[in-house]
């Protein structure tokens, strides 16, 4: 049952990570493609601990974390970028 | 017990890749960039947060005890979510939105966001000074 759904919700987020992919190609503003960037992160931490279970590994959850990490850090260093016009100030 | 947490893990997995998809496909659908955000900082949240539910039970039934890795990663997604869309929706009203389309703020002060440094200093130095 849990093989089902497994792969279920790979296949969600696999097309969640398409639209993303989408959206940051065709975005109709700067903002837009920020965001589709962020959420690129999110999925992909979400397909990084399907697979552990998937592996039945924990080793996973260190690369996902990291991931979380720079994903908002650099989010927030490209807004600002933009807002002030340097990151460090 | 076994067919309880089968059913538990199956359920936050389906809810979560649900949520994930929804928050995706918000992002395209949506019609403005404000409400646009509404829909990966809340739904693809929670449905990251399914499915460290989930791989947090898995590992506490089936796998080997109880691992605190999926709560940091869940705790660290809802708090930085918020301050993500903040950024976010700031860059959009700077870049996009003029500052006479904003409605007054009451007071005689601007938009926090659109003070500059020394007006600012200026106004809380002055709030600050004894009478």
């Amino acid at each position: 049952m849990i093989d089902y759904a497994l792969i279920f919700a790979f296949a969600c987020f696999g097309l969640a990570l398409l639209m993303n992919l989408y959206r940051v190609i065709e975005a109709p503003g700067l903002g837009d493609r920020i965001l589709a960037l962020d959420t690129m992160v999110i999925n992909s931490i979400a397909l990084l601990g399907l697979y552990g279970i998937l592996r039945g590994t924990t080793v996973y959850f260190e690369a996902s974390m990291l991931l979380a990490m720079t994903g908002f850090i650099s989010t927030v260093a490209y807004t600002r970028f933009l807002l002030r016009g340097d990151i460090i100030e | 017990m076994d067919l309880i947490a089968e059913i538990l893990i199956t359920s936050c997995l389906v809810i979560g890749g649900i949520f994930g998809l929804v928050g995706s496909y918000g992002l395209l659908k949506l019609p403005d960039p404000m409400t646009r955000l509404h829909a990966p900082t809340k739904a693809t949240t929670l449905g990251v947060g399914g499915v460290l539910v989930a791989s947090m039970l898995y590992f506490l039934i089936l796998g080997d005890g109880l691992s605190f890795h999926e709560l940091l990663i869940t705790l660290f997604l809802f708090l930085t979510a918020p301050i993500t869309a903040n950024f976010i929706a700031k860059t959009h009203l700077h870049r996009n939105v003029p500052v006479e389309a904003l409605p007054e703020t009451g007071t005689d002060r601007p938009w926090a966001s659109y003070e500059s440094d020394e007006a600012r200093a200026a106004a809380e130095g002055n709030r600050d000074a004894p009478h």
